[in-house]
């Protein structure tokens, strides 16, 4: 099922720098939901960003677009896409680009779709903006895009409003809109989260083709492992705001080394465990991290924490194609 | 079996395809309210009767007649007679035909000072709340201002401020009354879609700020000023009848006003009060009908009553 895919080139289609996302508020210390985060994506690549709520996932897809708030918000790093810095880019450039060379899929399709616009419209505003198309032409792609997706009875539905489709159907005007220009990068910022589990699976699937017909490149980001599982080449593992394991998508689920990779894949239920085994749920929640300096954010919740830990902090180290951020990493061999 | 099955599965497509907007839905929900029907009977009859007015009144504003002139006198003002149904006004002209005409002017000053109100608003509005920064603060703080005078004040100040007291006077007094309502109420909703899913989406994609402006925030956010507006009708032709009563409004004795007849019917109260009745009846079912209409329009269009 997997198309062919251009093999990862010496010239990243995205490259994502040190990106550091702060937000300020008077009279408040700085939140620091971003710290230091770093990767690449190839053209046409799918890339996993994997961590539990409030990990910062939201804020890197919005800073790699430009859409957060300019006030309240210090954004510093690189975001380079074909070599050229999105973060100093004029906003007039930045909205060329957005939609056209990188377009984004939002988790909830509902409020994302315009309320008192038809879903047609939504997606022949796009294609005439992007695409110089006349009404006619645009209209007619869009009834084509409509189908593409599995809408049933497209040349009807482009006159519906989204309160008039079910959840489902709405992702996919969604991932219509978002790919009608057929942008070279597609952030999907947990695309299926607000739709029920067969849907999820349909809209994987969909999303999965979508990318390789227009070879796009997608990174996708979730807190399911079980979706970067079925997608993504190479996963990102977030954790407050840094990456802390990065490998492939068959040594991570195989070998994970990072304590937080381990307790994710170990908190998944399996269905050829035992009857009666206990889930391992990770302690605790993200909102106790300390701060990640001079020490490790994940210290307080992890079981194999050393007494370095919580003097210094791990730095992300390179090895054998894995990166790795952690003192006291799984052996290899654990699983 | 198959036929019914494949009936009711197109029925129902065709049921969700239909394209019925939130618009649609809440007429219907208008029409299942009884409240809503009582302003819309109101306003219906009123605007028939005032669009109409020139082919409904018997006679013209200005005209006397010696049957009703005949038996005029300090302390005596006739009454309904043979072809006068609501008799004669203090100068012998009909009663009826002035009441009828006098809708005309009615309406014509309501609709105008509220659209002129509402078409400044919502430029101002929609400025302060699509931009936000300095050109906010200062529309905000003007509106400020104006919002500080009591509304029948504001009027009188600025239709007092005319060289002479006109029928155009009165329009543009009202509809600078409206003016920092509906900015205001623009601004605030402007404010919440600018944060919105679907605006940040819109931006994603690329699309252009005037068209994010115009087509994916402001449509969203007009709903509450539309209703304000109903009911802004309603105050704005208290607002006129109250100048025209204070003398600030159109200055032609031949026409015929509910204000300026409630005016002149003072003298006569004790002589035939119907003459005062009747104009401040007229005003105050008028108004009531408006803010029905408009208190059931903005239930209709709030999306917590949607199911
Ligand atoms: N506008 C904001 N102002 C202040 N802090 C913010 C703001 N937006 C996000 N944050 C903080 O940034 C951190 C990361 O948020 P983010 O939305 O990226 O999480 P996420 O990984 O996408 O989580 P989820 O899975 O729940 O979507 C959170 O701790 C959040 O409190
Ligand atoms: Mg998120």
């Amino acid at each position: 099922m997997t198309a062919p895919r251009p093999t990862p080139t010496a010239e990243p289609l995205l490259q994502v720098r040190d990106l550091r996302v702060a937000f300020r508020r008077r009279g408040e210390p700085d939140t620091l939901a971003v710290d230091g985060v770093s990767f690449d994506v190839a053209p046409g690549q799918v890339v996993g960003l994997v961590g539990e709520s409030g990990c910062g996932k939201s804020v890197t897809s919005m800073a790699i677009m430009r859409l957060l708030p300019r006030r309240g918000v210090q954004i510093t790093g690189s975001v380079k896409m074909d070599g050229e810095e999105l973060l100093t880019l004029s906003e007039a450039k930045m909205r060329e680009r957005r939609g056209r060379d990188l377009s984004m899929v939002f988790q909830d399709p509902l409020s994302s779709l315009n309320p008192v616009v038809p879903i047609g419209l939504q997606i022949t505003e796009v294609l005439r903006r992007h695409r110089g198309m006349d009404k006619e032409k645009a209209r007619q792609a869009a009834v084509d895009l409509l189908d593409r997706v599995g809408i049933p009875d497209p040349r009807r539905r482009v006159t519906a409003y989204p309160h008039q489709l079910s959840g489902g159907m709405r992702q996919r005007v969604m991932i219509a809109i978002a790919l009608a220009c057929r942008p070279r990068l597609l952030i999907a910022d947990e695309p299926t989260t607000a739709l029920d589990v067969t849907i999820q699976a349909q809209i994987l699937e969909l999303l999965k083709e979508m990318v390789a017909e227009t070879g796009a490149a997608l990174i996708m980001i979730t807190h399911d492992l079980g979706v970067v599982a079925g997608l993504c080449e190479t996963v990102n593992v977030l954790y407050g705001g840094r990456i802390v394991e990065r490998a492939q998508r068959h040594r991570l689920f195989g070998t994970p080394r990072h304590p937080y990779t381990h307790g994710l894949l170990r908190s998944i239920p399996r269905l050829d465990a035992a009857a009666g085994e206990q889930l391992e749920a990770i302690p605790g929640s993200v909102v106790d991290n300390l701060p990640w300096a001079h020490a490790c954010a994940f210290q307080p919740r992890c079981p194999r924490s050393v007494d370095r830990c919580v003097e210094v902090t791990p730095e992300a180290e390179n090895t054998g194609g894995r990166l790795l951020r952690c003192f006291n990493p799984v052996p290899a061999s654990a699983e | 079996m198959t036929t019914t099955w494949a009936q009711r599965r197109k029925e129902r497509i065709d049921d969700l395809a239909g394209g019925r907007s939130l618009t649609s839905e809440a007429m219907r929900r208008l029409r299942r309210d009884p409240v809503a029907i009582v302003g819309a009977v109101i306003v219906g009859l009123f605007v028939v009767i005032a669009v109409f007015a020139p082919l409904l009144a018997p006679h013209g504003a200005a005209e006397s007649f010696p049957e009703l002139q005949a038996d005029l006198r300090p302390g005596n003002i006739p009454g309904a007679q043979e072809g006068f149904p609501l008799g004669g006004d203090q100068l012998g002209r009909d009663f009826l035909s002035r009441m009828i005409l006098a809708s005309q002017q009615t309406l014509l000053v309501g609709v105008l000072a509220t659209l002129i109100g509402l078409a400044i608003g919502i430029v101002i509005g929609t400025l302060a709340g699509a931009f936000g920064g300095w050109i906010d603060t200062v529309l905000m703080r003007v509106t400020d201002v104006l919002l500080a005078i009591p509304s029948l004040l504001l009027a009188i100040s600025v239709a007092a401020l005319a060289a002479s007291p006109s029928q155009t006077t009165v329009i543009i007094a009202v509809a600078i009354v409206g003016v920092p309502i509906f900015a205001r109420l623009l601004r605030g909703s402007m404010l919440s879609q600018r944060n919105s899913d679907h605006v940040v989406a819109a931006t994603a994609l690329g699309v252009k700020r005037p068209a994010v402006v115009l087509r994916h925030m402001l449509p969203n956010a007009i709903g509450p000023v539309i209703v304000q507006a109903t009911l802004t009708l309603a105050t704005a032709i208290l607002d006129a009848a109250a100048l025209s009563f204070l003398g600030l409004g159109d200055a032609d004795p031949g026409r015929a006003e509910w204000g300026l007849m409630l005016a002149q019917a003072q003298t006569y109260l004790d002589v035939r009060p119907a003459l005062a009745f009747y104009p401040a009846f007229a005003i105050i079912v008028v108004a009531l009908g408006f803010t029905l209409l408009g208190e059931s329009l903005r239930e209709a269009l709030d999306p917590k009553g949607r199911r």
